[in-house]
């Protein structure tokens, strides 16, 4: 082949944001209120409905769980889901 | 030494297909491209030919195993005609973006509605933006020449070829097709020794989504955007002139047959009167043109191969010493001009020639078109020409219009 360029079609090495910081499209930003956290407040690991629901895989599975902003896109389906409403939607600042 | 054998045009695809030794096909079966992929399937169930043979449910699944073949480095193939290439349409657009060497031979049909299993050449024409080069045959002999040499281009550019010709006129007609011996094929055309776009020890996700500018990955690699991808395939398919001609050449130098490159003429130096036409309509002319001559009209044919990338200098060229031009073609742009004579229109802009312009619609549908219609046709142009009438809109030949 006389293509040697690297780039003459689209693709990217997979990794964790591989097209890049996407968390620049988020126009909410959902903030866990870790005193409603079920497995904060029952201090054990349970729950993890945002961690499950997240279709970006940003959430941890971790008491407390924690978001991932550089890649969150503030879809708000973690905040819905919330059977504790611990998680609220915040416009982000401009 | 290579023979001679009588053959249809389908038969030679299929015939140069396994030459090419393809490794992974795939295809639906349409009218009138089916007897390519039946021939291919005997062949992988002999044994003679060593391929992945995948029988899907529909022509979009068909090039969808093709680019994920070629994706990893397999020479793939398929075919298809009139609908099927339609319903591939998406797929047509993603192979040509993904950079992929698959040979596609489309067997020219018309397109419905209404429904009709004959030929004209609206498939493919009708696939004109979508990144791949088309080639259009006018005999089986170029048929078996040019799968060949479209594997050859294909695997040079990183951009996939459609070969075209026409349905059941080549199709389905027998001819004799020197066939070449297969030693020479594979000097001519080596194995593809790449793995393609992947690579196990560099694992990588292809065609993610990419944005309108251009963007570092998680790497900080700076990636291109969607312009700058396009823009390559646009330039690989600029710099495809240069590799047809160079491959038309080289095969005409092992195999003996000069097929033209980007065009071909027929009597066309010094002829002050020049036929433009495509595919089998432009051999059915060769006929016509010998009558003419013999009546002591000086009128010559340039036959177009390559549609797409189109040959504008090269056209520009052939046209330079014309003081007519008649068009014959078998597919229109509707609302418009027939498709072949709006591209040479485009090229001639800015040139020194200036002259008369005819162009024909004709065979739509299959409908029978023959060098005495031809012939008519052009004593009937350069009659109206004569009188005045230098560039009336597209003629619908032997078509009811009032
Ligand atoms: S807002 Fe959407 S992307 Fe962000 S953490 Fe919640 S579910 Fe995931
Ligand atoms: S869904 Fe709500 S309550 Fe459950 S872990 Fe996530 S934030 Fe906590």
């Amino acid at each position: 082949m006389i293509y040697k360029d690297f780039n003459i079609f689209s693709a990217a090495t997979s990794a964790l944001g591989e097209l890049g910081k996407t968390g620049d499209w988020r126009d909410l930003k959902p903030i866990i209120d870790y005193g409603k956290c079920i497995p904060v407040v029952k201090d054990k690991p349970s729950c993890f409905l945002c961690w499950l629901y997240c279709p970006e895989g940003v959430v941890s599975s971790s008491s407390p769980p924690r978001i991932d902003y550089d890649y969150c896109k503030g879809c708000g389906i973690c905040a819905e889901e919330c059977p504790a409403k611990a998680i609220t939607m915040v416009e982000e600042s401009k | 030494m290579s023979k001679a054998i009588i053959m249809t045009g389908n038969s030679a695809a299929a015939l140069a297909a396994k030459m090419c030794r393809i490794q992974v096909v795939a295809a639906y079966p349409i009218t009138p491209q089916t007897s390519i992929t039946e021939a291919i399937s005997n062949y992988v169930e002999s044994g003679e030919l060593k391929a992945e043979y995948v029988r899907v449910e529909s022509e979009h699944s068909a090039l969808t195993v093709c680019i994920a073949a070629s994706t990893v480095g397999a020479r793939a193939f398929t075919s298809t005609s009139s609908h099927g290439l339609l319903y591939m349409h998406e797929q047509v657009h993603w192979a040509a973006g993904s950079r992929l060497p698959i040979v596609m031979c489309c067997v020219n049909r018309g397109v419905g509605a209404p429904w009709s299993i004959f030929n004209d050449q609206q498939d493919s024409v009708s696939q004109r933006d979508t990144g791949w080069i088309q080639l259009y045959c006018r005999d089986n002999q170029e048929i078996i020449d040019t799968v060949i040499q479209a594997y050859k281009i294909a695997e040079a550019v990183s951009v996939p070829v459609m070969v075209c010709y026409d349905g059941f006129v080549l199709s389905h007609t027998m001819m004799p097709v020197v066939v070449p011996m297969q030693e020479q094929v594979d000097a001519f055309l080596p194995p593809l020794k790449t793995s393609g776009h992947l690579d196990t020890a560099n694992p990588r996700n292809i065609n993610p989504v990419v944005f309108p500018w251009r963007r570092a990955d998680s790497q900080g690699v700076m990636r291109d955007g969607y312009m700058e991808i396009r823009y390559k395939l646009h330039s690989a398919l600029n710099d495809a002139r240069g590799v047809i001609t160079q491959v038309n050449g080289e095969y005409a130098r092992v195999f003996g047959r000069d097929h033209g490159g980007l065009l071909w003429d027929y009597n066309a130096n010094a002829a002050e009167i020049l036929i433009v036409a495509m595919g089998s309509i432009a051999s059915e002319s060769m006929p016509a043109i010998d009558s003419l001559r013999a009546q002591g009209i000086n009128v010559g044919l340039i036959g177009v191969r390559a549609f797409r990338p189109f040959p504008k200098l090269e056209v520009r060229e052939k046209l330079a010493g014309a003081k007519a031009i008649i068009v014959l073609e078998k597919a229109i742009s509707y609302g418009h001009d027939g498709a072949l004579a709006c591209e040479l229109k485009a090229a001639l802009y800015g040139s020194a020639v200036r002259v008369p312009f005819h162009s024909y619609v004709a065979g739509l549908g299959g409908r029978d078109v023959n060098a005495k219609e031809i012939e008519a046709a052009i004593t009937d142009s350069l009659k109206q020409i004569a009188e005045g009438n230098l560039e009336p809109p597209t003629h619908w030949l032997n078509c009811r219009t009032e």
